[in-house]
């Protein structure tokens, strides 16, 4: 029998979250052996482009992924691609391939993602219903977008408005349908939801607002039409479904590290097991400014959280809490979000959104900011960042007052 | 190739060769340099890839742009040197460039 080498980190998960965390072992001097396990066959790749410069083929491969090939090599850092873990045996300290392979491990991170909700609605099986969730779905996403189609996108939520954007660039037609009042509802203000649904609106998106879906129409097979609630049919080439997602829980679940909405991790990303962190969209996770849970999907987080665990297995102090924050650019314009609005008591406008620049704090009953929501204003971004850290009250006359820099306020 | 060297903020040097036409963040990362986040990906929307430039090189960087220099304004601990190297591109010119990082990038 070939002698084993000896257990170093095993990685399920070679996204955003699960690269990063390789390479922060690494910077923080980890010596032993690295495993990085994906199911998809590519080196990590940075997904925020795949709605965006990737469908608009303004992005190659090469820029694509989040570090070169050699990277890995360089830093000792074994990849196994194209390979599905299919059970953590927690007592012999080993995970399971596909295929009968096993792994031992010292320390595993889970950093599976998520997948994307399913509408569970007649249609969802046809050829030409897509989801958007990785490099392989956003090329068949593009060979259906282009002048003279039009693609019908269920959930006007970030990646549904996004492509939305994208599919007006490549001249295509586009149909947002939102079971909500608004765009937007679960991640953004009134004023925010507002201000771009009228934006892509006047971009020629037809925007579709309290309505819902029934069903997803066929013909031969792939999907020629939207039946809605009201019994209105929207035709269309191609189906979008951007409803949300679901954390990936199911080989933790297995091994008993499950929880409701994700699995449990405390701020050094560690699970109920002392061997095992998790790490990105598959977590449910301390927000130490807001003495709550939650699960955030987010490049910022996934990267946070692959700190807090690398710091952890290395024996280093956890990283300083941040902030979270999330971006999207659709047509010309650039959100920036920081804070999450949980409870919020008021809203203050600073700017002018006719003008193309605004910005919106949220504030909690207490006065302090809570979030910002920032349009082509970084500075108001960045200010607000600020505020949210230092948790202070501000009075919103002076969010308001743009004669007013933030920069005194931060300060 | 041009070469660049990131100073940390704990004094430790790393020099790398820097393919021309790319950023000096992307060097950063693809090398495994520590110090520089880059959580955006080099969309210059989030400032953490802030670097102070060495003020021989300041003015062969060029000016920062509208969106980096509101971005930079509110970066903390920045100075009259900061950038963010996501919107440095290695050039011939470059040849030599020293940065060095802040003690955090949050």
């Amino acid at each position: 029998m070939v002698e084993e080498a000896a257990p170093g980190v095993v990685i399920v998960g070679a996204g955003h979250a699960g690269g990063s965390a390789a390479a922060f072992l690494r910077q923080y001097g980890w010596k032993g052996p690295i495993t990085l396990i994906g199911e998809e066959p590519l080196l990590p790749y940075q997904r925020p482009p795949l709605s965006k410069a990737w469908l608009k083929r303004e992005a190659t491969a090469d820029n694509l992924a989040l570090r070169p090939a050699r990277f890995y090599d360089q830093q000792r850092i074994e990849t196994r691609l194209g390979t599905r873990v299919i059970a953590i045996d927690r007592p012999a300290r080993r995970v399971l391939l596909e295929g009968g392979e096993s792994l031992p491990y010292a320390h595993l991170i889970l950093a599976t993602g998520a997948r994307p909700r399913r509408l569970g609605l007649p249609g969802e099986a046809l050829d030409r219903v897509l989801s958007l969730r990785s490099a392989a779905d956003a090329d068949a996403l593009a060979a259906v977008l282009g002048p003279g189609r039009r693609i019908a996108i269920i959930g006007g939520g970030y990646i549904g408005l996004e492509v939305a954007a994208s599919a007006r660039a490549l001249g295509a037609e586009a149909v947002v349908i939102e079971r909500e009042r608004r765009v937007l509802a679960r991640v953004a203000g009134e004023a925010l939801s507002a201000f771009l649904g009228n934006r892509h609106r006047a971009e020629g998106v037809e925007v579709l607002t309290s309505t819902t879906t029934e069903a997803i129409e066929g013909e031969g097979g792939a999907a020629c039409a939207v039946r809605l609630g009201d019994g209105r049919r929207i035709p269309c080439d191609a189906v979008l479904v951007g409803i949300g997602a679901m954390p990936e829980v199911s080989l933790a679940a297995a091994a008993g590290l499950d929880g409701p909405g994700g699995i449990e991790v405390d701020l050094a990303a560690r699970t109920a097991d002392p061997l095992i962190h998790a790490i990105g969209d598959c977590t449910r996770r301390p927000l130490p400014l807001y003495a709550r849970e939650a699960r955030l999907e987010s490049v910022p987080n996934a990267i946070e959280q692959a700190k807090q665990a690398a710091a952890d297995i290395c024996g280093r102090p956890p990283p300083v809490p941040e902030v979270p924050w999330f971006w999207s650019d659709q047509y010309n314009l650039r959100l920036q979000i920081a804070g999450l609005a949980f409870d919020p008591a008021e809203a203050v406008l600073r700017g002018d959104p006719a003008e193309g620049s605004f910005a919106v704090f949220h504030l909690g009953a207490d006065g302090r900011v809570l979030a910002v929501e920032a349009v082509n204003a970084p500075a108001d971004f960045m200010a607000g960042r600020l505020l949210v850290a230092r948790q202070m009250p501000v009075p919103p006359a002076q969010l308001r007052d743009t004669g007013l820099a933030l920069k005194e306020l931060a300060a | 190739m041009p070469r660049v060297t990131y100073v940390e903020y704990t004094g430790t040097e790393h020099s790398i060769d820097l393919e021309v036409g790319k950023s000096v963040m992307q060097g950063a990362v693809d090398n495994g340099i520590p110090g520089i986040d880059a959580d955006c990906g080099g969309e210059c929307a989030c400032a953490t890839c802030h670097v102070y430039v060495d003020e021989a090189f300041l003015a062969r960087c060029g000016e920062p742009g509208e969106q980096e220099a509101s971005m930079l304004g509110f970066a903390a601990t920045a100075q009259p040197n900061s950038r963010l190297s996501c919107q440095i591109t290695m050039s011939p010119e470059l040849d030599g460039l020293v940065v060095r990082m802040p003690e955090a990038q949050h």
